[in-house]
């Protein structure tokens, strides 16, 4: 069974976020991603600054297997990334919801979260 | 997330991630927006074909190899298909068989086999009988190695050729006495080597017999295989040089003893009755696990064979890739006469081959995955890659290519979304090995 944490929202094409009381959100890929996809070994993720539009890519996730597109679940600034993924990208694989995270955004609308899957919703996607 | 790259090739007969047991249910779950159908898809697509079909999963428990078919397809299963399942492979299709791509962990079970042992069931893997008077006469026609140099319990590594000089298949021979050769196939060539080999066999005097049905074979790999082997079985395993073979019982199952493998390191491929395959598995599993034995899958083996520089059928070698552009000229033996494919070949050699086979390294974690477009300096198209992996070990991109021959002492570069990478170009292996 898939871990889907209940304090977080969903996107259908499998990334969460975690939204502060500060307007500003971590995002990363869920546990049935990061499981689907194996081993994780490159994480490519945008520069500090760029602006994302909803559904936007914003990097490369690539596995042994295959190279994924992950897309910004809500519009928002990149305000930080996790630079720790350049040298472990396995922490995607160990820990995707937290030391797995990827970018740190300045939400563009926090009312935007609203339209994102609960972890119930999130967890009839996967089935 | 979605797709944006390939999955482990680029070939019909390479890990495809596709239900062959019901193409339908396979391509309604892959119109969904990232779900290409990809190995966990795969394995739940499966079982739902099943119940769709009323098929039972309780045959894949009865200990022997078979065929899960919806009438529209087949795919096949080895004796082990239930003990993988049962220890959390991950099923996926290769080549028509539902095999374990992993269990845990890819770069882990790879390292596994490096640092310590590895239990990989290759019985897909195909098997075939030479026999009769005319049998070495007969494999000095078919194979481009040179037969003569076998002896009973002498195993031999060679390609065999079309007249063109591409390649049918890479096989081992075993010779188990005068007239009496084995032979070791790759299974998603079976059908095709067979049919070619009793062809060939037409004007001589021996027969060919398949005996892929008859036989699980299961490989242990890895520094501590000597010893793990060594605690189930009275046959001194020391003895048995590397490329050298014996019979006799491990668990008290008849096997062919044959120190030889796929991953660079040291390690035994056990070659049993099909019914005999599980309980030899687990025999071994629970010798093995105290000295740090994995079950390790299709991935590992993959990249394992690919850091120590060996070559896939339908990557470095195929129908179009010649044995002497693929770098295996030390396997085509033009001074024991006459082969089939020696005439194309000599004049190859001669000529020099027009594209060669390279290994390279980047420096980067980016994987430069099959397919990938070699570019020279200036950006002129100059080849293609034919292998690509994240070596475990070196923790960079590795893989090969099959480029110009003109273009191999030049730059090379390719394009990974957008980032131009050198390739190093490197003589396997690419890690240093116990046994290669």
């Amino acid at each position: 069974m898939s871990n889907i944490p209940s304090d977080l929202k969903y996107a259908k094409s499998h990334e969460w976020l975690k939204v502060a009381a500060d307007g500003t959100a971590l995002v990363g890929i869920t546990d049935y991603a990061q499981n689907s996809l194996g081993d994780i070994t490159f994480v490519q993720l945008p520069k500090v600054g760029a602006g994302l539009k909803a559904g936007e890519t914003f990097g490369v996730v690539e596995s042994v297997k295959a190279a994924s597109d992950v897309y910004a679940p809500v519009a928002g600034t990149v305000l930080e990334v996790n630079k720790a993924l350049d040298a472990n990208p396995e922490k995607v694989n160990q820990d995707s919801y937290a030391e797995g995270w990827m970018l740190k955004l300045q939400l563009a609308n926090p009312a935007d979260v609203s339209a994102l899957l609960s972890p119930e919703d999130y967890g009839k996607v996967i089935g | 997330m979605t797709w944006t790259g390939d999955t482990w090739g680029t070939r019909s007969d390479d890990f495809i991630f596709s239900c062959r047991a019901c193409c339908t249910a396979v391509w309604r779950i892959a119109s969904f927006r990232w779900l290409r159908p990809e190995m966990v898809v795969h394995h739940r697509t499966i079982r739902r074909c099943f119940l769709i079909h009323k098929y039972s999963y309780s045959f894949l428990a009865r200990g022997r190899g078979g065929t899960l078919s919806s009438g529209m397809s087949v795919i096949k299963t080895t004796p082990l298909n239930a003990f993988h399942r049962h220890h959390g492979g991950r099923m996926v299709d290769f080549a028509g068989w539902d095999m374990p791509v992993q269990y845990r962990s890819i770069l882990e079970e790879h390292k596994a086999v490096r640092q310590r042992a590895g239990l990989f069931d290759v019985s897909h893997m195909g098997e075939a009988d030479v026999k009769g008077p005319d049998a070495l006469k007969f494999l000095q026609h078919l194979v481009t190695n040179d037969c003569r140099k076998l002896f009973p319990g002498r195993i031999l590594y060679t390609v065999m050729c079309y007249p063109t000089g591409g390649v049918v298949d890479d096989l081992l021979v075993y010779m188990r006495g005068p007239d009496d050769y084995f032979l070791c196939i790759n299974a998603g060539n079976i059908d095709k080597d067979i049919a070619w080999i009793q062809e060939q066999a037409k004007r001589f005097n021996c027969t060919v017999v398949d005996r892929s049905p008859d036989y699980a074979q299961l490989a242990i790999q890895g520094p501590r295989a000597l010893e793990i082997v060594q605690a189930l079985t009275k046959t001194t395993l020391a003895a048995i040089k590397y490329y050298h073979f014996t019979e006799g019982e491990v668990a008290g199952v008849p096997c062919l003893i044959s120190r030889t493998g796929y991953t660079g390191e040291d390690g035994f491929e056990l070659y049993c009755p099909t019914g005999d395959g599980v309980r030899l598995a687990e025999a071994v599993l629970a010798a093995g696990v105290p000295l740090g034995l994995e079950l390790t899958g299709l991935g590992a083996r993959d990249s394992l064979r690919l850091e120590a520089g060996f070559p896939l059928y339908g990557h470095e070698i195929t129908e179009r890739i010649n044995p002497l552009a693929a770098g295996l000229s030390w396997v085509v033996k033009f001074d024991k006469g006459p082969f089939i494919g020696s005439e194309a070949l000599q004049a190859e050699k001669q000529r020099g081959p027009a594209k060669k086979i390279v290994f390279f390294k980047t420096g980067d974690r980016r994987i430069v995955r099959a397919g990938a477009t070699v570019m020279n300096g200036i950006g002129e198209e100059v080849g293609a890659v034919v292998s690509g992996t994240l070596s475990p070990i070196l923790n960079e991109a590795i893989g090969s290519a099959l480029v110009d021959a003109a273009a191999a002492q030049e730059l090379l570069l390719v394009d990974i979304r957008g980032v131009k990478l050198n390739l190093h170009l490197v003589k396997p292996p690419f890690v240093s090995l116990q046994k290669s």
